[in-house]
């Protein structure tokens, strides 16, 4: 079973009297891949830096392995960091990076500092070359390298000293999108093979989903949702984490009782119970949850205001009583023509009302660059926030 | 690219060939002549019986610049890692007194320094002077007046580049330092110090050779006793000795010594960074 290695209990981090990490409560197990996800300004980073010994909260606890580490400084800490830019050593060839942390003396258990000897960090550097596929670059200097190869010496530098967790910070954040996806294989690669503990942090969706284990959406200093990546996506707690993750149709409707909730004056089968009879709840409906069918035989009628084509599929806005929905169909419906939908009970997604309601979910707005105007705050270069430095 | 370049670079090429290398052919012509303009040797063989003036003028210079470093970089560091409103108050206040004329400054030191200036006035007031037994501490007049007289005015020199150096440091590097093990000595040793380097060299550069060059502070601090090549210069022009074939070939000797000396260090200094200030 999954042991538990840190965890942040009431973590509160404030700078100059703003509150930027506000409670946090998160447990995070060894051998875990675990994402700190969010827009810029949600606290992942301050998140990390906390668990990395660079910030100390204001108030609340940080434990290591049951151990109290609130004021341990990073350099005594078995945590290693991947840093947003890589923060290689321009004066050092790509080896002596690496051995960086080797070449420090440790201090031992009878408080003897002893180096390691020459021969084993050779050993250990030329695995870790190995392992990152750089084999034959130790001689090269840091400008020398593509942001791929830095990315791989980064990693490298970290962990070659068998840290218990590995800390990455928007790590793939300055590569383009093909080298994105190569080194997300292969840091979950390097993640099963090496048994490490991985936070990492990002403001990508995709990223988040594809490679971790565990997710945590972060918005405004507090923990959103906690969950796998399939219950992130299947069963957002609230209208920003649906829209944070994917694109969601979010509508407001009324639960009439178990299994049954009503929008547009319709009552439709769903699968969610537990709701008051007659509570007001956001409702979550992915457009590729959505059929179309002929318009005598839909749930809802509605006519196809736009038509985008995006290789996979079409993504179609269709206006239903004035709410404009996102669909996502691989059958093209031309703009002007009625059609209807129907949606089967395991697409709709009920969630109580938050302080989010009524804030995301409706493509009225919607353009083709709807995708980059939703994220436009939460570029790589958009962490430009004092608290997120 | 070339044929574009070059239309612009004629003032500066024409300022460079009047200014600097004529000058310097001008020198190389009278070090190698006679009174005559006779081809000779001679003023470069005349020049042994000066080597007390080489070595003073070297040793002083080099102390000089050792003490600028061993102030400047302490100081530069610690200006890098304050607040920018404090930058800019101690960059004003360290450049402040540059604005003021180079002998003046000097002059002010004589007065300070004089057996019967301020300073061994006020120690004659705290009764410093009777307690020794003596009437005044001989300080004008030594090499330390010299010394002290270079680290003054050429101290800014030093703390300018080795700031300029240590405030651009990208700060992540010293986190990623203490992350991979290094406490704050090992963060300083093997990160800050290495990539400093550079700003240290063109520092060094830029107090050693106007130190050893200097004439003005010889002579005012050194009260006579203190020659440096500056002076032995200066009189093969303007001074009694007049024989500006000696001083040019002196000036040849002192040019090449002081490139050697710079080229040797950049050479030290590459693999560490970008080669400094030549």
């Amino acid at each position: 079973m999954a042991k538990e290695l840190i965890r942040l209990s009431d973590c509160t981090m404030s700078f100059d009297g703003e509150v930027v990490l506000d409670g946090i409560n998160l447990y995070i197990n060894d051998e875990e891949f675990l994402t700190l996800l969010g827009p810029s300004g949600c606290g992942k980073t301050t998140t990390l830096r906390i668990i990395g010994g660079f910030l100390t909260p204001t108030s609340g606890d940080v434990l290591f392995d049951g151990v109290r580490i609130n004021s341990v400084p990073p350099h005594k800490r078995t945590i290693n960091t991947v840093f947003q830019k890589y923060a290689l050593f321009p004066h050092l060839n790509v080896y002596e990076n690496i051995a960086f942390g080797l070449r420090i003396p440790k201090t031992d258990a009878s408080g003897h500092k002893a180096r390691l000897p020459e021969g084993e960090i050779d050993q250990r550097v030329m695995e870790m070359l190995e392992i990152v596929n750089l084999r034959g670059f130790e001689k090269r200097r840091i400008t020398q390298l593509s942001g791929g190869q830095q990315q791989r010496v980064a990693i490298a530098r970290a962990l070659v000293n068998r840290p218990r967790v590995l800390l990455l910070d928007e790590p793939l954040g300055a590569l383009d999108l093909k080298l994105r996806k190569d080194m997300q294989n292969e840091l979950k690669r390097i993640q099963k093979a090496m048994g490490i503990t991985f936070i990492y942090v990002t403001h990508d969706q995709e990223e988040a989903l594809a490679m971790s284990d565990t997710v945590v959406v972060m918005d405004g200093g507090k923990i959103q949702q906690i969950g796998t990546p399939e219950d992130i996506y299947n069963e957002p707690k609230n209208a920003f984490v649906a829209d944070f993750i994917g694109e969601s149709n979010i509508l407001d409707g009324i639960m009439r009782q178990d299994g049954v909730v009503e929008l547009f004056n319709r009552r439709f089968q769903c699968l969610d119970k537990g709701f008051e009879k007659d509570e007001a709840v956001d409702v979550v409906i992915r457009p590729e949850d959505i059929d179309i069918v002929p318009e005598d035989q839909g749930q809802l009628r509605g006519t196809v205001t736009s038509v985008t084509f995006k290789g996979m599929q079409y993504d179609i806005i269709v206006d239903f009583y004035g709410f404009k929905w996102l669909i996502q169909t691989t059958d093209l419906s031309p703009v002007g023509s009625r059609i209807g939908i129907k949606i089967d009970p395991d697409g709709i997604h009920v969630m109580r009302k938050s302080q989010y309601s009524g804030m995301f979910g409706d493509y009225s707005s919607y353009s083709e660059e709807y995708e980059e105007i939703s994220d436009a705050n939460y570029g790589p270069e958009g962490e430009g926030s004092g608290d997120e430095e | 690219m070339r044929n574009k370049l070059s239309w612009f670079a004629v003032p500066y090429v024409a300022w460079m060939a009047l200014m600097v290398v004529i000058p310097i052919l001008i020198m190389v012509v009278y070090a190698f002549t006679t009174a005559q303009f006779q081809g000779t040797l001679e003023n470069f063989s005349e020049m042994g019986a000066y080597t007390s003036v080489f070595l003073r003028s070297f040793r002083l210079a080099l102390v000089a610049t050792l003490i600028c470093l061993l102030i400047g970089y302490p100081v530069s560091y610690w200006m890098a890692r304050e607040g920018a409103g404090f930058q800019r108050v101690a960059m004003a206040l360290i450049m402040l007194p540059m604005w003021m004329n180079f002998l003046l400054r000097t002059y002010s030191w004589m007065s300070i320094l004089e057996n019967n200036g301020l300073l061994n006035q006020f120690f004659r007031a705290i009764g410093l002077l009777e307690l020794l037994g003596v009437d005044y501490l001989p300080m004008i007049g030594t090499p330390g007046a010299v010394v002290l007289g270079m680290v003054y005015n050429y101290l800014p020199f030093m703390i300018l580049p080795v700031y300029s150096v240590i405030v651009k440091l990208d700060h992540s590097l010293l986190e990623a330092a203490r992350d991979l093990g290094a406490d704050s000595a090992l963060v300083f040793r093997k990160v800050i110090l290495p990539l400093s380097l550079p700003g240290v060299l063109s520092g060094v550069t830029m107090v050693f050779v106007p130190s050893v060059s200097t004439f003005a502070i010889s002579r005012l601090l050194g009260g006579g006793t203190q020659m440096m090549l500056g002076d032995l210069i200066e009189l093969q022009f303007l001074g009694g000795s007049y024989d500006p074939h000696l001083g040019a070939a002196i000036s040849m000797v002192m040019m090449a010594i002081v490139v050697a000396c710079m080229v040797v260090m950049n050479r030290f200094g590459e693999g560490e960074g970008e080669a400094a200030l030549l």
